[in-house]
């Protein structure tokens, strides 16, 4: 029987089988932020145990640091400084590299790791921060971690790891104008709930995500962990090995003729079976919104908040009526024209260069709706400097966005910045649980050009009928 | 005590029913809950937004079944599926821990959180769903003699009404929970195979080495 490609990843990692289903997975990078890595630097050097080969472990601060022009290392948040001051020095300690405030290479771990050609095809990296998954779409396994976990892999080089299930995602198909891959992984989650990846780690293939562009297939993978898999990963193709080529820790010369020659084995074999498989035709796909507070409440954006009678069953249902409470919306109405008091573009999820190229190109001659918040957060500080080089950020200013520093920013909320209570937010963002974005904040899950669409409009809005 | 490492054999105790499903780890420890670069300190801030009514005062929410008798004591937490799905903050299972939860029964568990909980002496327990929310329906009732059983080395909860229900585990997660073995220093004792993978490694695939 021919192996999926998370087999082939978990056989060529593989430093010993430690039987019933369990492996001792080799871990090629370790990617660590000022809020959980703090935590597992301290560990570590508690427990008098060091970094194993450091020049392959690196750090960024995302988390914590403020986003707002001129910041340093205080932050709004109360106590945030301490994980700053913290992470710099365990980092300095354990001799690992750190992207800090002022460093342009600063940003949300997962856009820096794949920007900066620090994960790789066929690597297996992890982080602890649920959106590790995210590196999954350069064919890497890639998957997040708790803090103690996170000692393990800084100082043996490895982890222990149950192997999870196999689920194979084909998106078939083409997308319609205005489709975006956010539509797409939000489409998967609506369809088989917040809890349908349980156990499994994900290969997303099919038409429609091979002709993703790279940046866009992040967004795909990003969200694998909202389907509660282990994670997901998309098999490398042309379109990676040019994404790779070039970044400064990709191999060069001989070696990347190497490298890209071992790349190029990394698909499933044509007969490789898998525990699940799903089909979603893209073509069914429009605009999508969540209308409650799991990544699985979504809707059309031309549908309505559906009843709880529908629910498929009973917890579902009492989910369901929990979420209409807190979101303070009615079975049966229509999510395009809700009135919204902010709209939110960053976070791991969508924040690349070619997101805010697309998000420019909604909101050029246009203006944020009256008494609506508006914020751009670009994903790292190479986004920023790229953005700026393009006058995107002139087109964002002048349409009445805020353009801030790179960073995770008010993706969730931690006692710093935040939208006030019960201020209804659409948000290019991954979570759309409780509180997430600040006391009893409602927050619509979309895509970055929906979030657009919406701001102009002062309301959830259908990206295909502007302009 | 250490936060690390404490052995799970059996365990009696009451079991509080929080019977929501998908319940994340923003809303077992909030964001702003997590003020310091510690593993302690943060049962406070456990369920902040649902457990008090007013979270800036600690005003405790009377409703909410942590601050119901008998639940306050409970060591035995009952959810719906998904429990600890979301964000990897390991805060949430040292926000438990700290408040004196074992053990969390639940139908599936997002598993980050899972293999959290293992890590710091939790047990995360598996039961069909069925099985779950009758314990809770009986749970409900708040009787002080409603005790759960829990059996690791036999993989078994006992059930109000005496019944077993026996649970699956990976192995080396319950050798982990049974001998609260370190983790870390049992891969450490196979040095010798990660150091001789390493090496072959670096003539296999060279553009890992930096």
């Amino acid at each position: 029987m021919g192996r999926t490609l998370i087999q082939k990843l978990w056989d060529s990692h593989t430093v010993a089988d430690l039987g019933d289903n369990a492996s001792l997975l080799y871990v090629d990078r370790v990617f660590l932020h000022e809020r959980t890595g703090s935590v597992s630097l301290k560990g570590l050097e508690a427990a008098g145990r060091k970094v194993r080969n450091p020049e392959q472990v690196f750090c960024t601060m995302d988390h914590i640091v403020d986003t707002l022009p001129g910041r340093g290392d205080d932050t709004i948040m109360p106590s945030g400084k301490a994980f700053i001051t913290t992470t710099r020095d365990a980092a300095k300690a354990a001799g690992i590299t750190l992207f800090d405030i002022g460093d342009n290479r600063q940003g949300i771990v997962h856009v820096v790791s794949a920007e900066q050609g620090i994960t790789l095809p066929g690597f297996t990296q992890v982080c602890p921060d649920s959106h590790t998954c995210t590196l999954g779409a350069l064919g890497a396994l890639a998957w997040g971690i708790g803090s103690t976990e996170g000692e393990h892999a800084l100082a043996t080089k490895t982890l222990a790891v149950n192997k999870p299930k196999s689920m194979r995602v084909n998106f078939d198909g083409k997308l319609a104008f205005g489709v975006t891959a956010k539509d797409m992984i939000l489409n998967l989650i609506g369809a088989y709930t917040a809890s349908g990846g349980v156990g499994h780690a994900i290969e997303f293939t099919g038409s429609a995500i091979h002709t993703l562009p790279q940046e866009n297939r992040f967004t795909v993978c990003n969200m694998a962990v909202e389907f509660a898999a282990f994670t997901g990963v998309i098999p490398p193709d042309d379109t990676t090995f040019e994404y790779v080529h070039g970044r400064p820790y990709a191999p060069t010369g001989e070696v990347w003729d190497k490298a890209l020659s071992y790349w190029r084995t990394l698909t499933a074999d044509d007969d490789a079976v898998y525990n699940k498989d799903i089909t979603i035709d893209c073509a069914d796909i429009v605009p999508t919104v969540t209308w409650g507070t799991s990544p699985g409440h979504t809707t059309r954006i031309d549908g309505v908040v559906p009843q709880p009678s529908e629910a498929p069953d009973a917890n579902a249902r009492t989910s369901w009526e929990r979420a209409l409470e807190y979101m303070d919306v009615k079975p049966g109405q229509p999510l395009e024209g809700l009135p919204i008091d902010a709209a939110f573009i960053g976070s791991c999820t969508n924040s690349r260069l070619s997101d805010l190229r697309d998000v420019a190109h909604v909101v050029k001659g246009h203006h944020v709706a009256n008494g609506v918040k508006a914020i751009i957060v670009p994903g790292s500080s190479q986004v920023k400097l790229a953005a700026e080089a393009e006058g995107l950020d002139k087109v964002f200013t002048a349409a009445g966005f805020e353009w801030r520093e790179s960073g995770c920013s008010m993706c969730f909320y931690a006692g710093g910045e935040s939208f006030g209570e019960r201020e209804r937010v659409i948000s290019s963002t991954n979570r759309n649980f409780e509180n997430r974005q600040g006391p009893k904040t409602r927050t619509h899950l979309a895509s970055p050009t929906s979030v657009a669409a919406s701001a102009i409009a002062g309301k959830i809005a259908d990206v295909r009928k502007l302009g | 005590m250490s936060l690390t490492m404490q052995k799970f054999t059996t365990l009696t105790s009451v079991a509080a029913p929080l019977m929501r499903v998908n319940i994340d780890t923003d809303a077992i420890i909030p964001s702003r809950e997590m003020k310091g670069v510690t593993k302690e300190g943060l049962s406070v801030g456990m369920f902040a937004n649902w457990r008090y009514s007013d979270v800036d005062a600690r005003e405790e929410n009377p409703e909410f079944v942590l601050n119901r008798a008998p639940f306050r004591d409970a060591e035995i937490l009952l959810s719906g599926e998904n429990f600890g799905c979301g964000s990897s903050r390991e805060h949430a299972v040292w926000a438990l821990k700290e408040w004196g939860i074992r053990c969390v029964i639940a139908p599936s568990f997002g598993t980050i959180f899972y293999g959290n909980c293992v890590r710091n002496g939790i047990l995360p327990v598996m039961l069909p769903e069925a099985v779950v929310k009758a314990f809770a329906d009986i749970a409900e009732r708040g009787e002080a003699d409603d005790q759960l059983t829990i059996n690791l080395p036999e993989q078994k909860v006992i059930g109000f009404d005496g019944d077993a229900h026996p649970f699956e585990i990976a192995p080396a997660d319950k050798e982990m929970l049974v001998e609260g073995l370190d983790p870390i220093g049992l891969t450490l004792k196979q040095d010798d195979e990660i150091l001789a993978f390493q090496k072959q490694d670096q003539t296999e695939r060279p553009w890992v080495y930096l």
